[in-house]
């Protein structure tokens, strides 16, 4: 509880989260086994499905026992996404092998099933020449590279996020990865959470060499310098080669923003 | 479940177990924190689970150039085999509804660790507090049954103050007693269960309220039976805690 400057008393939230715990106890003790089944079956909803796309047929055997693969890159946000459809996946062919589809009670369809093929989250590809190379595993020999942006007042520096020359690249990589890094590493106090941590983590755990790429900009929504400010990857491990045409990749891009950008000149 | 760093995962044992509730002011993860930091603990394995947010950084008990690269996750557990102490620290919150399966997960692994005892630090609420526990001291302990015996002498000498029983249901006048943690995260859900399955357990809290709660993390580890007779090193992951510098141009 905290008293405000008005003289209310508001309840205020408590950065440690623990403010649900008591609640969830009470509901728990008073859980029926009709409530009990109702929070399984909800879990089972939530489920992340593997999918082919196409026929939205379930895969019969996991993506990377199908397709064994050296690198693993993954793309998290539309910059990343951007970047790496631009750069990378439109030189060379790539197949879409499968899907992610994951269902919360945010989503506006009532599950994972009656979402439409373009409601996937994830989409998995890898390159037809190249088939070691898989796109968007815990096998020994893959390299896991992961791409993500977050905004630059996340960034926690002595100066001031105002004097930062952003978009920049900072980067984390797992204890078994030891080739060197494109730019600096992410100094504490600074951390990453979410998809992109829970990939690297994973990966530390297991012992998997990954890197994660990590783009702090001012511009949250698609951007061409921000999506340009992950170009020194290229020449990393996980993406050497895979980009051939570099110029044309950029013009690809330009175009992928415009097409993006919303007209808001209403005069126009 | 516990994964070592190296191939084998070492003999826990007879080992005291420290860990802290994720709880107001954070301020069990806090001591934990530092008792990693001044003791110079090692690294020995994760305890990978899906329960927290994840959350991945660079060490945060970097002391030289060298070191600051190892990456660290949202729950490790580092040792001091000399003082036969594990420490297991969590950098995150819990996810909705997870709490009770980590908690499940983690008395499971003390007991097939053979863990000699387990000490949980955590917080509870200040403005929870009634008359006579605002009149005290602001610690507070917890035993399991099993741990009363060996602990009672030396709680005595310290002259702790166990945690009151208060009703259960603050608003009735009949209500029954008994133990709430308001702010303790998964403390009291630790201590309920560490009783039914025979856990040696203490509990040690501080009444605490959110803000600056570095202070309070330094008299919660000066009230544990010191395992350290050094001054307390302030990790350095510990800047910048209030953000980053300001714009010049605001003054």
């Amino acid at each position: 509880m905290a008293a405000t400057f008005f003289g209310e008393v508001v309840k205020a939230p408590c950065r440690a989260g623990a403010e649900d715990d008591e609640e969830e106890e009470e509901e728990r003790r008073r859980e029926t086994p009709e409530d009990r089944e109702v929070r399984r079956q909800l879990a089972r909803k939530r489920e992340v499905r593997l999918l082919r796309r196409q026929t939205k047929a379930s895969l019969e055997v996991a993506l990377l026992e199908k397709y064994s693969c050296s690198r693993f890159i993954i793309a998290v946000g539309n910059n990343a996404v951007a970047f790496l459809s631009s750069f990378v996946m439109n030189s060379g062919v790539w197949e879409e092998v499968g899907c992610a589809k994951l269902w919360n009670e945010w989503c506006r369809t009532t599950d994972a099933v009656h979402m439409s093929p373009t409601e996937a989250h994830c989409v998995f590809y890898h390159l037809k020449s190249n088939p070691s190379v898989f796109g968007s595993c815990p096998k020994k020999n893959m390299q896991v590279t992961v791409l993500t942006c977050r905004h630059v007042t996340d960034y926690k520096t002595s100066e001031s996020t105002g004097s930062l020359p952003s978009p920049f690249l900072k980067a984390l990589k797992t204890q078994n990865f030891k080739d060197p890094v494109c730019c600096s590493l992410l100094e504490q106090p600074n951390i990453v959470h979410d998809l992109p941590a829970a990939v690297l983590s994973y990966c530390q755990v297991w012992q998997l060499p990954a890197v994660l790429y990590l783009c702090y900009t001012d511009v949250m929504k698609l951007d061409l310098l921000t999506a340009e400010a992950f170009k020194p990857v290229l020449s990393s491990r996980g993406l050497k080669g895979l980009a051939k045409n570099v110029p044309q990749s950029t013009e690809i891009l330009r175009k992928l923003m415009t097409a993006n950008e919303v007209q808001s000149n209403i005069y126009t | 479940m516990f994964v070592p760093c190296g191939e084998s995962g070492p003999d826990l044992s007879g080992c005291t177990l420290l860990l802290p509730a994720v709880s107001v002011g954070n301020v069990g993860q806090l001591a934990i924190d530092l008792i990693i930091s001044t003791l110079n603990m090692s690294k020995i394995g994760y305890f990978y689970t899906d329960c927290l947010v994840p959350m991945v950084g660079n060490n945060p008990y970097a002391t030289a150039e060298e070191n600051s690269t190892e990456l660290s996750i949202n729950t490790e557990v580092y040792s001091l085999p000399s003082r036969k102490l594990v420490a297991l620290q969590l950098r995150s919150i819990f996810i909705k509804y997870k709490s009770s399966s980590f908690c499940e997960k983690l008395l499971s692994w003390v007991k097939s660790s053979s863990f000699a005892r387990v000490i949980v630090l955590s917080s509870s609420h200040s403005y929870q507090r009634n008359d006579l526990q605002l009149r005290s001291t602001p610690f507070r302990y917890l035993l399991t049954p099993c741990m009363q015996d060996s602990a009672q002498n030396e709680i005595q000498s310290l002259n702790w103050q166990e945690m009151e029983k208060t009703p259960c249901i603050p608003e009735m006048s009949d209500s029954d007693y008994c133990v709430r943690i308001p702010g303790g995260g998964i403390t009291r859900t630790l201590y309920q269960e560490s009783c039914s399955k025979e856990i040696p357990m203490a509990v040690l809290l501080k009444f605490v309220s959110e803000g600056d709660n570095i202070p309070d993390a330094l008299g919660l580890v000066e009230y544990l039976p010191t395992p350290s007779t050094l001054p307390w090193k302030i990790p350095s992951s510990w800047k910048l805690l209030f953000g980053s510098g300001l714009p010049p141009a605001l003054f």
